[in-house]
């Protein structure tokens, strides 16, 4: 318990470093174009600060994903390809968030539930329900 | 003992009563009431199918929008990039991501049925997330809506291991409402939106600034700022995303044609001064690159500290020049 525990901490902190590594080779030359991004929505201060609080973010998210199962062979350009607003939703709530499967955990209570809203029209879960009652 | 019998399917009876008067879908019901200029029915038969492996309707649904853009990809190769093991399941921000990684554009379509059946349409099916069961019990699914008759009042999909799954078109809205009427184009760069607007589709290409692996990603990037101009050929977003994008590519003309178009038509758009000033820089042209970064700093506004700093920049060049050039 207390191994796991240590290791994650450490899994967490050696990937820190790296972003906060790479943040520090970001070319600075380009300091004075102003990003479209920037344009659309954010004053600079605004900017430095989601900045700093993404790469943080980024760390945390590529453990948790790692920890979700994800190869670690794949993690760095799943990572890559979401946007900082994306990260930020994405840490800490890969257990709430709607993940598409097309799965159902039954309990009876539920199969009936479902099985009069499916005869409605209201859901759609059981393929063997034919709509009786039509809307409108 | 029969009274109690009697209460309970009463109970029974007065749920079920409510649950029928919940289920109208608002979106379908205003669209028969108002008149559209929707065909009565049209079904993308070309759309691709890849029929789900176990709980693999992400990778299916993306793959099969894809496909219809034009990237050569299979459902299982999808699996690596958005499936999520613990969730036996796919999220729609790995699912935006993974659209990304094969160059094209995740487009969301406005929340509602007119813009998902004016898509169709248009020939681009939608990937569509959808809660087939209830909020409190949910069964999250995607699938691709590629057609619909009006007639019937019908929506058709590819979904799961059925590659026309026909349903009712109230369900179907009750079903994408709960998902909270999420839905997506894969589109190429040089492809609009049937029925978008500027704001929506900018945001959709400002994101892909705003990820880790832009470097490779900017001749895209590039592209759709000009079909976005192509549209709104004032906009200024769309204006400066080009001449950002150009700078990216070290194309510096274009980059400072882009950015006099965008101080022409918004003479108060510091930051087109700025971008422009810090190109003229690099091109040498010193005298007119103070002059604008000047200009910026006259304006003012949330971006001032960087307009002070090209200035800077730009003056701190000129004395080196001038001392290279006066060597007394």
């Amino acid at each position: 318990m207390n191994i796991t525990k240590r290791a994650k901490r450490a899994t967490i902190s050696s990937l820190l470093l790296i972003f906060v590594s790479m943040a520090c080779f970001l070319p600075a030359a380009q300091a004075a174009m102003i990003g479209t991004g920037q344009i659309m929505d954010y004053s600079q201060a605004q900017q430095d600060r989601t900045h700093i609080k993404a790469l943080l973010n980024r760390a945390e998210l590529a453990a948790q994903l790692k920890d979700a199962g994800v190869d670690p062979v794949q993690l760095q350009a799943r990572l890559d390809a979401l946007t900082d607003k994306e990260v930020a939703l994405l840490a800490g709530q890969l257990d709430q968030l709607p993940a598409g499967s097309g799965i159902l955990g039954t309990v009876l209570v539920v199969f009936l539930v479902l099985l009069a809203t499916d005869i409605l029209g209201y859901t759609e879960v059981f393929p063997f329900v034919k709509k009786t009652v039509n809307l409108n | 003992m029969i009274a109690q019998k009697a209460t309970q399917q009463l109970a029974l009876l007065t749920i079920l009563t409510l649950l029928s008067a919940c289920a109208s879908a608002p979106q379908t019901q205003r669209l028969f009431a108002t008149p559209n200029n929707l065909p009565d029915k049209i079904e993308l038969g070309q759309t691709p199918f890849f029929p789900q492996q176990r709980y693999q309707c992400g990778p299916a649904a993306l793959a099969t929008v894809l496909t219809h853009a034009g990237v050569n990809i299979n459902a299982s190769t999808l699996v690596d990039e958005i499936y999520l093991p613990s969730r036996l399941g796919s999220l729609q921000a790995e699912i935006l991501a993974s659209t990304r990684r094969h160059g094209r554009l995740p487009y969301r379509i406005a929340p509602d049925m007119h813009a998902l059946l004016s898509e169709i349409a248009a020939g681009n099916p939608v990937l569509v997330l959808q809660n087939l069961g209830l909020n409190w019990v949910p069964r999250w699914h995607y699938a691709v809506a590629m057609g619909f008759d009006l007639n019937k009042r019908e929506i058709i999909l590819r979904s799961g291991t059925i590659a026309r799954h026909i349903t009712d078109m109230d369900t179907f809205e009750l079903t994408w409402a709960r998902g909270r009427y999420w839905g997506i184009l894969t589109l190429p760069a040089e492809t609009l939106p049937a029925s978008t607007d500027a704001e929506r589709y900018l945001r959709t290409v400002v994101a892909l600034e705003n990820t880790q692996a832009t470097k490779q990603r900017w001749p895209m990037i590039h592209i759709a700022y000009r079909t976005a101009l192509s549209r709104w050929p004032n906009n200024l977003i769309a204006q400066m995303g080009l001449g950002n994008s150009a700078y990216q590519l070290a194309d510096l003309n274009t980059a400072a044609q882009a950015f006099r178009n965008a101080a022409r038509d918004h003479p108060n758009a510091g930051v087109a001064y700025n971008n422009l000033a810090q190109v003229l820089l690099e091109q040498g042209k010193l005298d007119e690159a103070e002059k604008q970064a000047q200009h910026a700093v006259t304006l003012a506004g949330p971006h001032l500290k960087n307009y002070r700093s090209t200035l800077a920049d730009i003056q701190q060049a000129k004395s080196r020049a001038d001392r290279s050039a006066d060597p007394s």
